[in-house]
């Protein structure tokens, strides 16, 4: 595509002054007001103005959304003990002023480990105000296509929102793959092989799968134009739809639970070429999605 | 980790002007804040860096910088995290090409 602007190169302001209206956003709590991390500077370690994460009001198609950006090359986009109470701050706003959506544009390693406990914490206030903001019937929508991914307790609350957008070089999972190799040994996964990482926890695997909803390009604009789609776009969070993932869920884990390699999940799925995945475009991908697993998700 | 405060005087004045970060606190890199300082004929620099022992480093680039710019009434903050002298001169570079002037530099 030309002129393109890459999504994974821009850094978090970048990526909301592009995905809102131009000049709309404001920033709530911004770098002037040094509400930073107070365990990071006993650590020794140096602190960002922001905690790594910016948030604040904008418009999107003169719309009134709510948007957070974390910044993944600070800390590895780890959420901290005030990064997360931004985040918590962000979505009991969106209770208050009701906008057409809550964009989080999410780039994390998860809980940052300088702050475990705080972090922890962090994480399990967001997933609730997550889940508080979408029983208001305000929908919340991932975008993930950042270099380092979604991972950890930020991987878990991805997956409470309404809505996932990822690109095919982004990633989402729980444990990571370093995380999982050190762990489980270099047999059980090797961090190091970047096809086994990316058909296991990449866009692509995410989309065929059904947890991630909308697969783009790593794509400004196309980021842009899937977000607009979703203003206003929620799903409905009540007990019969729990039980339905669960059982959706339950199956997936009975159909390939005993697979060992994402190849066969796909197989199973009911993709007929499994090794012709990696080489396809979004395009291409969407269109074995809607040909050849429809229901899988 | 260090901190380190240079005022330094400067005699170009700027305009009234929102904040202005650019960088972001990763390896080799820094965030760089610049603000409207109390000092009306100084710039103002402080630092955390993650680096111990470079004091002397840090005052010859800030020094050089503010030789350039003069800037007076403004305020610089900067977290960083081992970035070389380079990359501090082209952030601080970068972050002031948005402060208004109210007057040229005297070349």
């Amino acid at each position: 595509m030309i002129n393109a602007l890459s999504y994974a190169e821009l850094n978090a302001r970048q990526r909301v002054e592009h995905l809102l209206d131009p000049g709309s956003f404001t920033e709530i709590l911004g770098p002037s007001a040094r509400v930073v991390s107070p365990h990071l500077a006993l650590l020794g370690v140096p602190y960002a103005f922001d905690d790594g994460v910016v948030i604040g009001t904008g418009l999107m198609h003169d719309q009134p959304v709510l948007i957070a950006a974390q910044e993944g090359r600070f800390m590895g986009g780890g959420v901290g003990e005030v990064h997360g109470a931004k985040l918590v701050g962000l979505m009991r706003l969106a209770l208050k002023v009701r906008p057409m959506a809550v964009f989080v544009l999410a780039e994390s390693g998860g809980v940052r480990l300088h702050e475990a406990n705080a972090g922890l914490i962090a994480v399990s206030e967001v997933m609730r105000a997550v889940l508080d903001v979408r029983a208001a019937g305000i929908p919340v929508v991932m975008l993930i296509g950042g270099a380092n991914g979604c991972f950890g307790g930020m991987g878990l609350i991805a997956r409470c929102a309404d809505h996932v957008v990822m690109s095919d070089q982004a990633r989402m999972s729980m444990s990571g793959p370093e995380v999982i190799e050190s762990s489980r040994g270099v047999e059980e996964f090797d961090s190091r092989d970047r096809a086994l990482v990316w058909r296991t926890t990449g866009g692509k695997h995410r989309f065929l799968m059904g947890d991630c909803d909308l697969l783009v390009e790593d794509d400004m604009g196309a980021f842009r134009q899937v977000a607009a789609s979703l203003l206003g776009c929620s799903q409905k969070l009540n007990l019969q739809g729990l039980l339905d993932e669960q059982r959706v869920l339950t199956e997936r884990l009975e159909n390939t639970g005993q697979c060992n390699d994402a190849g066969e999940i796909w197989r199973r799925l009911g993709v007929e070429h499994p090794e012709r995945v990696a080489d396809m475009d979004v395009e291409q991908l969407q269109a074995l999605k809607a040909s050849q697993i429809l229901g899988a998700s | 980790m260090e901190r380190l405060d240079f005022v330094l005087a400067g005699h170009r004045p700027v305009q009234a002007f929102e904040a202005i970060l650019v960088g972001v606190v990763g390896s080799g890199n820094l965030e760089v804040l610049v603000e409207p300082g109390d000092h009306p004929a100084s710039c103002t620099f402080l630092i955390n860096t993650s680096a111990v022992g470079f004091g002397a480093i840090w005052e010859a680039v800030v020094k050089g910088f503010q030789a350039r710019h003069q800037l007076c009434g403004v305020s610089v903050s900067i977290n960083d995290m081992g970035a070389t002298p380079a990359v501090v001169s082209l952030r601080l570079d970068q972050a002031i090409a948005s402060v208004p002037f109210l007057k040229a530099p005297a070349s």
